[in-house]
């Protein structure tokens, strides 16, 4: 890691302040690793290239054990997902015919019928496509005796690269036959570099696709995959920054498990009509009725017109005055209050509203979670200030660390939106919402000091109050991830579904 | 003859072959082909002995300029439309060699037996299901509807 270097250049300054520091760096490392995971999970994070040559080693592996050509195993890799156990306990299992045939090749050890074609060198062939005559040696097919001339293989070769994007499963040209042409065959008859170049895009995408253990990156623009040596829902950290689940690919999502993320995913999407009014940006001051437009993560809003100045809260329009007590009661939805609904109109009002109220929570820390990197770029400029205020680079990294774990706390309460809103009632539930009351509030304390307050403190104040605050943040963060953590172990938990 | 594009070139050839060694059943009209060798009218004759004995069905063949690597468009024309479940009153043909299963070595000629033999293993005279929906909405080029084929089997 970076920082550790600038440690070990910068740390010349002052001796009290070099051992907090590393102190602190300690601390994060400790924190990050084992916070969440108890057991490690290994994976690497692989380069195009790299793909490339992990696909070599795994036919280059296989042959080893099973005498076939490398291109025929390809095609069987590809067929078993490239699970190599797979293909060598069908391999030695006994019926290896039919095992070639459902992979769409030839078995290599059967003879081509064919043959006697050889003794044709001489003689013209038909092509069956141009409907031209040529020579033996410019007539090309695979071991299932079709032939075409080379002209027409190139030409239905670039289409389906090109055009229909197929790659793993290009068969031959033939009407009715399902053999499949092997890569080396393929580079070998392509002559044009820009469809070569797809050709091996394709081949890679498929590998990874096809491959348990291989998720690309769902990152825009970003062409890394990550391999891990057994399927879980762990998080993954990509060289480009971006951290996602590996079983589903979404966004790392603790405490939700991926099923019913993927549930909450479909069910806002397919009510998108309901919460296109809620998601709205603009709100009422409920005092004053003005109309006010969030304009960055903070939930703590003030109203803008002078005359009012109502401090409102932006989730549930209360007074903010108790969200920052201890009875802040802004993310309970009242179950009590909502048995109330007797009728079945009622009930079924109240199940929408029930939804809601938490779609609106997820949305919105969904919504602050996109305007905090905004506050990156704020808080750079803040660093940079604080540097020509004689602290060293490390000494001001604190304010980076806390958008980091601002970030952090808005996603696991976007998250625990989703858990409660399939969580059934019991002891242990009403103890989860303590704990996302507590994370949540922390949370927007620390988000109202670095959008807001930051500004008019004095510097030395500013370290103290920052590390306290998201040092509390991480801290109400633990717990919650924790809780939930053992009730899965536990069976805690049950689903309203 | 080997003037023009080889989609050209390869249509010369198959209309050298439809009518210099004629399949009984698929008839080409030839003077559809006087004025554009991108659109043939062929003649079809229902197969004896299947539900639609007696009847001849004309298809319209369309190529553009990747024919044979692209699948030509054929649709049926004229006063009568095959009622099969497979075949919409507007023409349109759900048959997967005509898109996702294409290779540039089927032809004219082997298309035509194919929905020969699909008229021929019809048991019973109807549309598609959602012909009326179908028909409605769907593109005048039938290459660009993306086929769910109803049966897997023809
Ligand atoms: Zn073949
Ligand atoms: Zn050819
Ligand atoms: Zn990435
Ligand atoms: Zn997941």
């Amino acid at each position: 890691m970076d920082s550790e270097d600038e440690i070990g250049i910068d740390s010349g300054n002052s001796s009290d302040d070099e051992d907090y520091d590393f102190m602190q760096v300690d601390e994060i490392q400790r924190q990050s690793g084992n916070a969440q995971d108890p057991v490690e999970y290994p994976f690497e994070v692989l380069t195009t290239e790299e793909i490339v040559k992990h696909m070599l080693d795994c036919i280059a592996e296989v042959n080893n054990v099973v005498e076939i050509p490398a291109t025929t195993t390809r095609i069987l890799l590809n067929h078993f997902r490239w699970d190599k156990e797979k293909l060598m306990e069908r391999y030695y299992d006994g019926d290896q015919e039919a095992l070639f045939k459902a992979a769409h090749v030839i078995n290599p050890y059967v003879k081509p019928k064919r043959e006697s074609k050889t003794f044709r060198c001489s003689m013209m062939e038909d092509c069956d496509i141009c409907f031209l005559k040529y020579q033996y040696t410019n007539m090309t097919g695979l071991q299932c005796g079709h032939r075409f001339c080379k002209s027409c293989w190139v030409e239905y070769l670039t289409t389906k690269i090109m055009e229909e994007g197929l790659c793993k499963s290009i068969a031959c040209a033939a009407h009715g036959c399902d053999i499949l042409v092997d890569d080396v065959t393929v580079m070998s008859l392509l002559t044009e570099p820009r469809v070569k170049t797809k050709y091996q895009q394709l081949i890679t995408n498929s590998f990874v696709e096809c491959n348990r253990l291989l998720r690309w990156c769902p990152s825009a623009d970003c062409s890394y995959a990550v391999k891990v040596q057994y399927v879980d829902a762990r998080p993954v950290t990509c060289k480009c920054g971006h951290v996602f689940c590996f079983e589903c690919g979404e966004q790392w999502h603790d405490p939700v498990q991926c099923r019913l993320l993927r549930k909450w995913i479909k069910k806002c999407d397919d009510d998108s009509e309901t919460s296109n009014w809620i998601a709205a940006n603009t709100k009422e001051c409920p005092k004053c009725n003005v109309t006010i437009e969030k304009d960055g993560g903070c939930n703590h809003m003030v109203c803008k017109n002078q005359h009012c100045k109502h401090d409102f809260c932006w989730v549930c329009l209360g007074s903010w005055e108790p969200h920052g007590s201890s009875w802040y009661n802004c993310n309970r939805y009242d179950e009590d209050e909502a048995r109330a609904a007797r009728d079945a109109q009622e009930k079924l009002r109240s199940s929408l509203a029930r939804y809601l109220h938490y779609y609106n929570r997820y949305m919105n820390h969904m919504q602050s979670l996109k305007f905090e990197h905004k506050l990156y770029s704020s808080v750079k400029l803040k660093m940079e200030e604080m540097q020509q205020h004689n602290m060293s680079w490390i000494e001001v990294q604190f304010l980076k660390k806390a958008v980091d774990i601002l970030c952090q706390c808005r996603q696991t309460l976007m998250c625990t939106y989703v858990f409660a809103y399939y969580l059934k009632k019991n002891n242990q539930s009403m103890i989860f919402e303590d704990n996302q009351k507590d994370l949540e509030s922390a949370t927007e304390k620390l988000s109202e000091y670095l959008e807001r307050d930051i500004t008019s403190e004095n510097l030395a104040d500013i370290k103290q109050k920052v590390q306290d605050k998201y040092r509390y943040c991480e801290k109400r963060r633990k717990v919650l991830l924790d809780h939930v953590h053992e009730g899965y172990d536990k069976d805690w938990w049950e689903y309203v579904e | 003859m080997s003037t023009g594009s080889p989609s050209e070139r390869r249509l010369r050839k198959e209309l050298m072959s439809l009518i210099t060694t004629p399949t009984p059943g698929i008839r080409l009209d030839s003077d559809s082909i006087s004025k554009n060798i991108n659109e043939w009218i062929v003649e079809i004759d229902a197969a004896k002995g299947s539900l639609y004995e007696g009847q001849t069905f004309q298809l319209k063949f369309k190529f553009n300029d990747r024919y044979p690597f692209d699948s030509p468009s054929v649709t049926f024309i004229g006063q009568e439309i095959p009622e099969h479940s497979h075949i919409y009153s507007n023409g349109h043909i759900c048959l997967s060699i005509l898109s996702d299963d294409w290779t540039p070595a089927l032809s004219v000629q082997t298309v035509c037996l194919s929905i020969l033999s699909m008229l021929s293993s019809a048991t019973k005279k109807e549309r598609p299901p959602d012909d009326l929906i179908y028909t409605k909405t769907c593109s005048k080029d039938p290459k660009r509807t993306k086929w769910m084929y109803h049966d897997d089997t023809v």
